[in-house]
């Protein structure tokens, strides 16, 4: 199927015309029998990249499955997704991989890539097999925890030593168990204190990045930096970035907009690894995505069965969905990004980071064509039923968001049409 | 007032209703038949999902003494454990058709979470760290049965506030009623963000029990005391060092009882570790009023129940 998308104004700029053809790349003019869509008036951004996603498959196909996830994915405007390791069995091996990686294909509405998991189980000890998890169809090039921190520094530092082989990198959760716990699960301060919920300091992120990124600088190796949530996790960065360590992070887009203060009711929909932080946590997060300090913004979209979320508040689970509201709320969030920047931390850098060459590219001539078309002056009431994704622990229910996603072009192929599957 | 979930909800108005219900329920403890019909045809369920002697029995004998059929539910051990979700368990016993479920949970939210689940009346008997109402209500009352009114009354309040739903209840419920309050406890057992909280709260905090207790501190005098239970588990949290040394930082011991006046009334919500916050010489003093708090909490969970699950009084209940 080729295609002909008319006016779309490309990145906010200029409208004009992209063509598509049969073979899913972007040519230089109008191919015969194109079908030709009206895009005036959206905005084009190539198909957006999460870093960090969890598509539950396999273990809890209840909460989530490629297929559902992949679809709530592109009506998000993704047309790839990272798929974290922490499912059961966990992504630990080549086969693991290679398996997520091929229902992805199956289900072939955006491009599933699976991120290996750093140690056996996730236990925090021994390697995985990182290299075969490389070597692997799936190619596997981010290696993540995610879920539990590589605390012992030792195993974090022959890590980040090993993955340099291949080019690999490691996306840390930051979180040290000796200062968050378990059981940690609110921001620690006066909230906190007050409801009587254990605290989950901003400290317990930070001690872990500031060690990370001392451990990139030492092995001369990549790091990435998942969920990023603290003003002090920031000033590492900055601090950090300013030497030259070759490290990058991520944010939520619920980080960039939701703050702890939501916690007052006990509500286990805004329970969430790391914590909801207060408002000073969020301003700070928006200057440095703004200013390039923080170079992706990431989903961390976590589908929960509603019988997990009804637990009290320290029983539940953690985590909230997010890749059908992400564009909306990073617009929402920072209304002055301008679409260059969006696109540079919705797709460009996250592709980067991830080493997903044909991701992220720009919407010319030769490259695959990833498209999502966006209309930047709508308001979209999100209804959490309304939703591809099989769970509804969605924080943004009854909240009005800005720039919908119209339509999605995965390699040429509409997966999303006017706001709904193709 | 439809649940009682924390002291937050209740006005100054409707604590000091339920003081004057509970003097009167007091007065019919005294009876020989302490048996009050108000609530026959009721059903209470007790849903505990954490050990509890002296405050199941309390709500059990409390609803007896009113006439309703009251049901003991142990839970013990997290329904997330057993494959159940909490709202699952108390959908499934509130289905018998319960009229109030009174409910102790080690989470700190559970009784707020589940009275948005359920149709029955929910009397919070302790969720985690957070809230434990019917205790502060109980202290409170207590206190002014020695004192008279609280207004300008000043309360210490000493020990683990980090852990203690007593401490949260209590703070609430005396600086409503007029009291000054301090809380004393060292830096680790002080809740995170407490600055802010007391500064809008508008109580103090010290970490120097010898000076609040002679009087040295900014509230001045002190009018009564209340001791918090500390567990000695919180010696491997790296809370303290060990018991001695929390005892002579934190103890009520022989030696600060006698900084005290003689009609100071010492409280202790149980149960006491006897020789680590508290000396015996305290525990057992004149001016104790430990097992006095017993019998004022049946009066005060009377009057809770009453309130809760029989309308408004009409026109006196005893």
């Amino acid at each position: 199927m080729s295609l002909v998308i008319k006016g779309a104004s490309l990145l906010g700029e200029e409208p004009a015309d992209l063509f598509v053809d049969d073979s899913g790349t972007f040519v230089d003019s109008a191919p015969s029998g194109a079908e030709t869509i009206d895009a005036d008036g959206l905005v084009a951004l190539p198909g957006l990249v999460d870093l960090h996603t969890h598509l539950r498959e396999p273990g809890r196909e209840d909460a989530e499955t490629i297929r559902t996830g992949s679809q709530a994915a592109a009506l998000g405007g993704y047309t790839a997704v990272l798929a974290m390791a922490n499912t059961s069995p966990v992504t630990d091996t080549a086969e693991a991989a290679t398996r997520v990686w091929e229902l992805g294909r199956e289900a072939g509405l955006v491009h599933v890539q699976p991120v290996g998991a750093v140690t056996r189980g996730l236990a925090g000890e021994e390697l995985a097999e990182l290299g075969l998890m490389h070597r692997s169809r799936a190619g596997v090039t981010v290696f993540s925890d995610d879920g539990k921190c590589v605390h012992d520094a030792r195993v974090m530092r022959r890590a980040l030593e090993y993955v340099k082989a291949f080019g690999g990198v490691v996306s840390q959760h930051s979180q040290d168990p000796s200062l968050a716990g378990p059981s940690a699960c609110c921001h620690e301060g006066e909230l906190s204190g007050r409801l009587g919920l254990p605290g989950w300091p901003g400290i317990a992120e930070e001690v872990i990045v500031a060690r990370d990124v001392m451990l990139a600088r030492h092995t001369g190796s990549r790091v990435h930096v998942a969920h990023v949530s603290t003003a002090g996790s920031v000033e590492v960065l900055r601090w950090a970035k300013g030497l030259g360590i070759d490290v990058t992070a991520e944010v939520t887009p619920h980080h960039l907009l939701l703050t702890t203060d939501l916690l007052t009711g006990y509500d286990p929909t805004y329970k969430v690894n790391p914590p909801l932080r207060p408002q000073e946590d969020v301003e700070a997060l928006r200057a440095a995505l703004a200013d390039g300090t923080i170079d992706a913004v990431a989903t961390d979209h976590a589908p929960h069965a509603r019988h997990d979320k009804e637990h009290a508040f320290v029983d539940a689970a953690f985590g909230m969905v997010g890749l059908e509201t992400a564009l909306g709320v990073v617009r929402t969030a920072l209304p002055d990004l301008t679409w260059a920047d969006v696109a540079r931390v919705m797709s460009v850098t996250p592709a980067r980071i991830a080493r997903l060459e044909e991701q992220g590219r720009p919407l010319a001539p030769g490259n695959p064509a990833h498209v999502v078309l966006v209309d930047p002056d709508s308001s979209v009431t999100v209804d959490r039923d309304a939703s591809a994704s099989l769970s509804r622990n969605n924080p943004w229910h009854g909240r009005s968001l800005t720039s919908r996603v119209v339509h999605t072009v995965y390699a040429g192929r509409l997966t999303v049409r006017d706001g709904a599957l193709a | 007032m439809k649940h009682l979930l924390s002291i937050d909800d209740l006005s100054t108005d409707q604590i000091l209703q339920l003081f004057e219900t509970a003097a009167d329920m007091h007065d019919v403890q005294g009876r020989e038949v302490k048996k009050l019909p108000a609530l026959r045809g009721r059903t209470v369920v007790n849903m505990f999902y954490e050990d509890s002697t002296r405050t199941r029995s309390s709500f059990e004998i409390a609803g007896k003494w009113l006439s309703a059929d009251v049901i003991n539910v142990s839970a013990k051990g997290s329904s997330a454990s057993k494959g159940e979700s909490l709202r699952d368990t108390v959908l499934t016993v509130c289905a018998m058709g319960v009229d109030g479920l009174v409910i102790r949970h080690p989470a700190s939210g559970a009784a707020l979470q589940v009275s948005e689940w359920v149709d029955a009346a929910v009397v919070n008997a302790g969720d985690g760290m957070h809230e434990h109402p019917t205790q502060a209500l109980l202290d409170a009352y207590t206190l002014q049965r020695h004192l008279g009114s609280l207004e300008g009354r000043h309360v210490a309040i000493i020990g683990d506030l980090t852990h203690s739903r007593v401490f949260r209840s209590n703070v609430q419920c005396l600086t409503r009623l007029g009291a000054r309050v301090t809380v004393v406890a060292p830096p680790t057992l002080m809740p995170s963000g407490i600055g802010a909280w007391s500064a809008t709260a508008g109580f103090e905090t010290s970490y120097d029990v010898d000076e609040v207790l002679r009087g040295a501190g900014v509230h001045g005098v002190v009018d009564a005391v209340m001791m918090l239970r500390v567990q000695r588990e919180r010696m491997s949290g790296a809370f303290f060092p060990s018991a001695r040394e929390y005892t002579v930082g934190y103890g009520l011991t022989r030696d600060r009882l006698a900084l005290l006046g003689p009609y100071v009334p010492i409280c202790h919500p149980g149960p006491m570790n006897r020789g680590l916050e508290i000396a015996a010489d305290a525990a057992d003093a004149a001016q104790s009023v430990v097992l006095e708090q017993v019998s004022s909490g049946l009066a005060i969970r009377m009057a809770v129940l009453y309130h809760l699950l029989a309308g408004e009084p009409e026109g006196g209940v005893a």
